[in-house]
């Protein structure tokens, strides 16, 4: 085991997937020389060189769709997106092509393309940089959509979605890039979760708290403040948003008859509106409270001197938490 | 039209002073639209009389799939089709320019493409009925599926091209990619991102496009003020206009920068020429927008009539090829409607295939819950 950062993680199992699949490309911009604005890139152009870990021009639905391209010639490109805000130039290509391709194909084109996309706030940046636009890609039939929230698991996830031979919507919490955790760099991905399950972080009794990204640690540090006031918070990390593990969020409802989805992004159309609706459809008899969710508003993300009312946190987590006890 | 476009060359002012790296606004030319084979020296082509006869049937035969698939949507067997009348030369002549190792990437109205690159024109019916998408293999026939969404295909063939260059088949038998698309589509940010890409990584990839003049009803005017093939050089490649109409010339043009393009010599953007004779589609009223004297004189300039005429003149082909062609196409257009006309519906469960290569939680339980639905009905009512 090895201490990393989130970032150097997800470097990690990059330089582990170019290792193993001489077909797997990096493409993006300024994964170069530079590593990435994040560094996630760190050093693989020059390990791997030019023509595999790929400097493109300024243009995001230009990475996506000559992603598709290299894909139809049989590789396996990871693109990334530079900030959230700035996917939504490659939106065409990723709802109408990258999704779409399989099903046009009847199955005879496979599209294996990573689209890594840090995302969320807390990080005091700019407009257009703090952007939480996972439900969009969640909504598309086609897609995976997967975020993970630590740096084992994003070493771990990083390379089950490039093995994937779906296209995969890769988030990651950018806020917790700096996060240090230990790594198994070591160990192979045989014994890991599978790419679409939940894991439970934090076995609990009284209150299921579902989150994914950046709101993981939150609602860890949530369920340790809840346990000195006797209350016990069962956290599951969602890992997988399409499809969603609901097999999972369903065993653990039942149990704990209370349910809060927490995410960064906005609360209408997201990704709790869908849980909740799931959950009320499959455990109505086990609800001893409607679902609740605790989210961003239903307003642009805020200048970065309001972010900290906009993003959900420890506080409003347990708010959260105790509403649902007020049914 | 100018019948020698060598003379021409010299003559034509040079508007943007590119020194004449702009190529020229007359459009290449090798068979006029009288049918007098005329010769350009960047363009010798060297063909046979059986060649031509071949390449006077795939006009013949694409005409007819097209012929016959108006008529099917008239009559309620398609939903919509998008026809190609006017522009079969500048499709059977650039797809004749291809290799096997090459792949193309066309829009919706490639059709004379498709029937060159050996896809049987009932795959196309199945996508404007509405039985599928497309649904063939791109690869078993170099040819990728139908773009709808214009110009995002533009990126596809340049990213397959950088495919091409990272795999080390670039060379004297190497591969290359060519984008089809319109004149419409030269506006897409796609587009010109590809343009981009391809420049900078120096990609093999063809960039043809048909230039028909409209897009539905937007005239050329609306989408650019420099003739397209001149765009070529603000990205850094070589841009040539040709006739459309001229099956030699779009033959002999996109051999050339295929070639080029599998040498490693980078991309080319070919113009060709021409004009969409039909309707942009079936749901279309092209007399809403245009004038009936316009597609008059594009009449004269027809792309099969050119090449018959040439055969008949030269004595290349007699009566009988001509009829043994057109009892062909008799008995393709026969074998199309009926297959059209047998053409099952999916069954309703295929909705749930093919939309992930994994197995997917969700997909599964959905199409668990459809069939239950379904066989809560009985017998004939679920049976279609």
């Amino acid at each position: 085991m090895t201490a990393l950062t989130l970032s150097r993680a997800l470097n990690e199992g990059l330089r582990k997937a170019l290792e193993s699949d001489p077909k797997v490309l990096i493409l993006g911009e300024d994964v170069g020389k530079l590593g990435g604005v994040f560094r996630v890139t760190d050093g693989l152009q020059k390990d791997f060189g030019e023509a595999r870990v790929i400097d493109t021009p300024l243009a995001e639905s230009g990475i996506v769709g000559t992603a598709i391209g290299l894909a139809l010639r049989g590789y396996r490109p990871v693109c990334e997106i530079q900030f959230d805000g700035f996917v939504y130039p490659a939106f065409d290509q990723i709802v109408s092509q990258l999704a779409k391709m399989r099903l046009r194909s009847l199955g005879n084109v496979s599209l294996p393309v990573v689209i890594r996309i840090p995302f969320g706030g807390g990080i005091g940046a700019v407009e257009h940089h703090s952007e939480s636009p996972e439900a969009l890609f969640a909504h598309t039939p086609g897609l995976r959509v997967v975020a993970c929230g630590d740096p084992a698991d994003a070493y771990v996830m990083v390379q089950q979605s490039i093995r994937c031979d779906d296209p995969v919507i890769f988030f990651e919490p950018k806020r917790r890039y700096w996060d240090r955790a230990e790594v198994d760099i070591a160990g192979g991905l045989a014994a890991s979760i599978p790419l679409d399950k939940a894991r439970t972080l934090v076995s609990g009794t009284d209150v299921t708290v579902l989150a994914y990204g950046p709101m993981v640690r939150t609602c860890a540090e949530a369920a340790v403040a809840a346990a000195a006031d006797g209350r016990s918070l069962e956290v599951i990390d969602l890992r997988s948003l399409a499809p969603l593990d609901t097999e999972a969020i369903f065993a653990s409802v039942r149990r704990t008859g209370r349910c809060v989805v927490v995410h960064e992004a906005a609360i209408s159309g997201g990704i709790g509106a869908e849980i909740a609706a799931r959950v009320t459809e499959e455990c109505f008899y086990h609800l001893e409270a409607p679902v609740l969710r605790v989210c961003g508003y239903s307003t642009p993300y805020p200048p970065s001197r309001l972010e900290e009312h906009y993003l959900p946190d420890l506080d409003r987590v347990l708010d959260g938490v105790d509403r649902t006890f007020g049914y | 039209m100018a019948v020698n476009a060598k003379g021409a060359v010299a003559a034509v002012p040079d508007p943007l002073g590119l020194d004449g790296r702009a190529g020229s606004a007359v459009p290449i030319q090798l068979l006029t639209p009288e049918g007098e084979r005329v010769e350009h020296p960047d363009y010798p082509l060297e063909v046979s009389a059986a060649e031509v006869q071949a390449l006077y049937r795939d006009l013949v035969l694409v005409r007819r799939i097209d012929f016959e698939a108006i008529a099917l949507q008239r009559q309620g067997e398609l939903g919509i089709w998008a026809s190609l009348l006017g522009q079969e030369a500048a499709q059977v002549g650039s797809a004749r320019a291809l290799g096997p190792g090459d792949m193309a990437f066309p829009t919706y109205r490639e059709h004379g493409v498709a029937w060159c690159r050996g896809l049987d024109p009932v795959k196309l019916l199945e996508l404007f009925r509405g039985v599928s998408h497309g649904g063939w293999d791109p690869k078993a026939h170099g040819l990728h599926l139908y773009t709808i969404v214009i110009g995002c295909q533009a990126l596809h063939a340049t990213g397959y091209a950088m495919g091409i260059q990272r795999d080390g088949a670039v060379g004297e038998d190497g591969e290359a990619a060519i984008a089809y698309f319109g004149d419409g589509a030269t506006s897409q940010g796609d587009v010109n991102e590809a343009f981009i890409w391809a420049s900078v990584t120096n990609a093999p990839v063809v960039f043809f496009c048909q230039n028909n003049q409209w897009a539905i009803s937007e005239p050329l005017e609306r989408q650019s003020r420099v003739p397209l093939y001149q765009r070529a050089y603000g990205f850094g490649f070589p841009g040539i206009r040709v006739d459309g109409n001229d099956v030699l010339a779009c033959l002999a043009v996109t051999r050339k920068a295929m070639q080029a393009a599998r040498e490693g010599q980078g991309p080319t953007l070919i113009e060709a020429f021409t004009y969409r004779m039909g309707a942009h589609t079936t749901t279309d009223d092209p007399t809403r927008y245009r004038l009936a004297a316009e597609l008059e004189s594009w009449k004269l300039k027809d792309p099969i009539e050119r090449v018959k005429a040439y055969l008949v003149r030269s004595r290349l082909a007699d009566m009988e090829f001509f009829e043994r062609v057109d009892a062909e196409a008799d008995e393709m257009g026969a074998r199309v409607r009926k297959s059209c006309l047998e053409m099952p519906d999916p069954a309703p469960l295929a909705i749930f295939e093919n939309v992930y290569a994994e197995p997917n939680a969700l997909i599964d339980s959905e199409r668990e819950q459809f069939a239950a639905y379904l066989d809560s009905f009985t017998g004939e009512e679920v049976a279609r």
